[in-house]
């Protein structure tokens, strides 16, 4: 079962890598949002799967018996609303990206590579 | 009581942010929350900071469960003495912003991402728990990426797309590394790591974790191979948060490279560490001192220094030894401070001269003799020149690898420091000394700008008149490092 995860997390980390490293800013988008899809899967797989009981604590019981580890799950479930935010906020650039420069190829956009650049001949500004 | 205070620097400001945003159309009122935010954020820091500077330690568990499950803050020395830095630093970008940020860019946010972005920097400095660290990461880059996307300029969004995605790529090594850690030792609390990983052998799955941990906050401190998002955004950001960047973002990068690595390997660190550190260390400091010397753009050149000045914190921890730990956070205190005075400065240069082109600039030691005076103060301090606080923090830097029987480090960290010298000299005779060009004329520098650097430049000199203060604290700090906490 490990096995399976673990190739599914490359698989998945593999194709994101493929699409991190176009030069389209909408791919890129796609690919940084399946990496940390890939990553999530990767925690999962850290908590050790002694049992499928969820943890809790039986009524009459005073511990907890063999459960699922909890703790893996608490920090998928907030790695995923993390990575949901940060998805939004890339998207929200992409989007402003499109606008401001009418070119979604991140080699064409050079407005902030060329601020100040020595090479360029100095120009005031406000 | 002390609860209250631990959790205040982070409170506060967070509390501010909220507020402030809901005053968004209201720019006057807006001010006013974020002044009143950082004002008591500051004084929470001092007082956290009285409390623990001679070694103690605050600790808060949340949620009423038992330590080593709840989420934890906890303040020792090096927390608290980072955290007091950084209430400094938000005064002084509370004073320049009085006069860097219009009302235009109120409405647009400036408030609320400042002091949200204050609040991470504050919970990554003194939250108790790997995860939590991580979640104060992303907020951070969150409100950095607001704020340098403020104007909303070609170049701005440019930048911010850039830093965006180098910085996610980082945090997604940083999350893997997490899952290696809880993988191995089942527990994230630093404390409890601690102590957990110190009676374990050793294993590959955990050193992977703190490999792939390191790469990530390598990333976020900006050293050698992982710097490329860094002079790629800085200089397009609106000042005043360029310059808070400048100070806290990278500085709060080592401060977890310390903390995660000092944690999960003790000071003597992995023997594989040191010398690739090493490695990334000097190749940091040379090759951005050297880059620096080809920038015109005082805020490009500046970023450089940044990144150079990281390296030398890097050597501290790469010399892993007690005397390289404290070194280290003596820099970084040092550091935090000058870096966000000169992209203070560079902006007050801008406002006198109308560009922040050191070919067309000139003439500021001639038409504003006390700001130029002013302004010295932290440029000697990133050259090392005595008796400014970089003299004394390159000298125990140095002194730490040399005692060590280290000789390639300390020369090259020489050697980046010549480099520096010749870099801020190039500064000061193009910027200050250089006649004006014909036709132009010195526009007043607003006062609120010269306060902002007049508070640093002042807490950089007593720095370096007193060091023997910061350096005993910077000792309590590495002790704290070292043990995990007292127990």
């Amino acid at each position: 079962m490990s096995l399976l995860y673990a190739l599914m997390a490359s698989v998945i980390v593999a194709s994101a890598v493929y699409m991190i490293l176009s030069r389209n800013l909408v791919r890129l988008l796609l690919g940084m949002s399946m990496l940390s899809t890939g990553v999530n899967i990767v925690l999962f797989l850290a908590g050790t799967h002694l049992s499928p009981q969820p943890p809790l604590i039986e009524e009459g019981e005073r511990i907890l018996g063999p459960s699922a580890d909890p703790l893996p799950q608490a920090l998928i479930l907030t790695a995923i609303v993390i990575g949901f935010a940060l998805t939004l906020v890339l998207a929200t650039l992409t989007l402003r990206a499109w606008r401001a420069e009418r070119t979604l190829n991140t080699g064409e956009m050079r407005a902030a590579g060329d601020l100040g650049d020595p090479r360029l001949p100095g120009k005031r500004e406000g | 009581m002390y609860g209250l205070v631990l959790i205040f620097p982070v409170i506060a400001p967070l509390l501010g942010a909220g507020l402030a945003a809901i005053l968004r159309n209201r720019p006057l009122a807006q001010r006013t929350v974020m002044e009143i935010s950082v004002i008591v954020m500051a004084l929470a820091s001092l007082l956290l900071f009285l409390r623990v500077r001679g070694g103690y330690e605050l600790i808060m568990a949340f949620g009423g469960w038992v330590r080593p499950i709840a989420i934890s803050f906890r303040a020792d020395a090096l927390g608290g003495t980072l955290s007091l830095v950084t209430g400094l630093i938000g005064i002084a970008g509370m004073i320049y912003a009085r006069a860097d940020v219009a009302a235009r860019r109120r409405r647009a946010g400036f408030d609320s991402l400042f002091l949200a972005l204050l609040a991470a920097v504050n919970g990554a400095f003194l939250t108790g728990d790997l995860f939590n660290l991580y979640v104060w990461f992303e907020l951070m880059l969150v409100c950095a990426l607001g704020l340098i996307t403020l104007d909303r300029r070609k170049a701005q969004i440019d930048g911010a797309v850039r830093y965006a995605v180098l910085s996610m790529l980082g945090a997604t090594f940083i999350l893997t590394g997490i899952a290696f850690v809880v993988a191995e030792a089942g527990t994230l609390e630093l404390h409890d790591l601690r102590h957990t990983l110190a009676e374990r052998e050793l294993t590959l799955s955990l050193a992977t974790g703190g490999a792939l941990l390191l790469a990530g906050f390598a990333l976020k401190a900006g050293l050698f191979p992982l710097h490329f998002w860094l002079p790629a955004s800085y200089h397009t950001a609106p000042l005043t948060a360029s310059a808070v960047f400048a100070g806290l973002l990278t500085k709060a990068g080592l401060y977890a490279c310390l903390r995660v690595m000092v944690t999960l390997f003790g000071v003597e660190l992995l023997p594989g560490f040191p010398p690739v550190l090493g490695i990334v260390a000097a190749l940091t400091m040379l090759v951005f001192a050297v880059s620096a010397l080809a920038q015109q753009d005082l805020r490009r050149l500046f970023a450089f220094h940044i990144i150079a000045q990281v390296g030398y914190m890097a050597m501290g921890l790469s010399i892993a030894t007690m005397a390289g730990l404290q070194a280290a956070i003596f820099y970084m205190v040092h550091s935090i401070i000058v870096q966000t005075n000169l992209f203070f400065a560079a902006g007050a240069i801008a406002r006198a001269d109308g560009s922040f082109d050191l070919r067309t600039a000139g003439g500021i030691a001639r038409s504003q003799p006390l700001l130029a005076g002013m302004v010295a103060v932290p440029m000697l301090s990133l050259a090392g020149i005595p008796p400014f606080s970089g003299f004394w923090a390159k000298f125990i830097v140095i002194r730490a690898g040399f005692e060590e029987g280290m000789i390639g480090l300390p020369l090259a960290a020489l050697l980046a420091g010549l480099l520096t010298i010749v870099s801020m000299g190039s500064v000061w005779a193009n910027g200050f000394w250089k006649s004006r060009a014909a036709g132009r004329i010195a526009r007043p520098v607003p006062t609120a700008m010269f306060w902002a650097i007049a508070t640093l430049s002042g807490a950089t000199v007593l720095i370096g008149l007193f060091p023997g203060f910061l350096w005993e604290v910077a000792g309590y700090a590495a002790y704290a490092l070292a043990m995990g906490g007292t127990r």
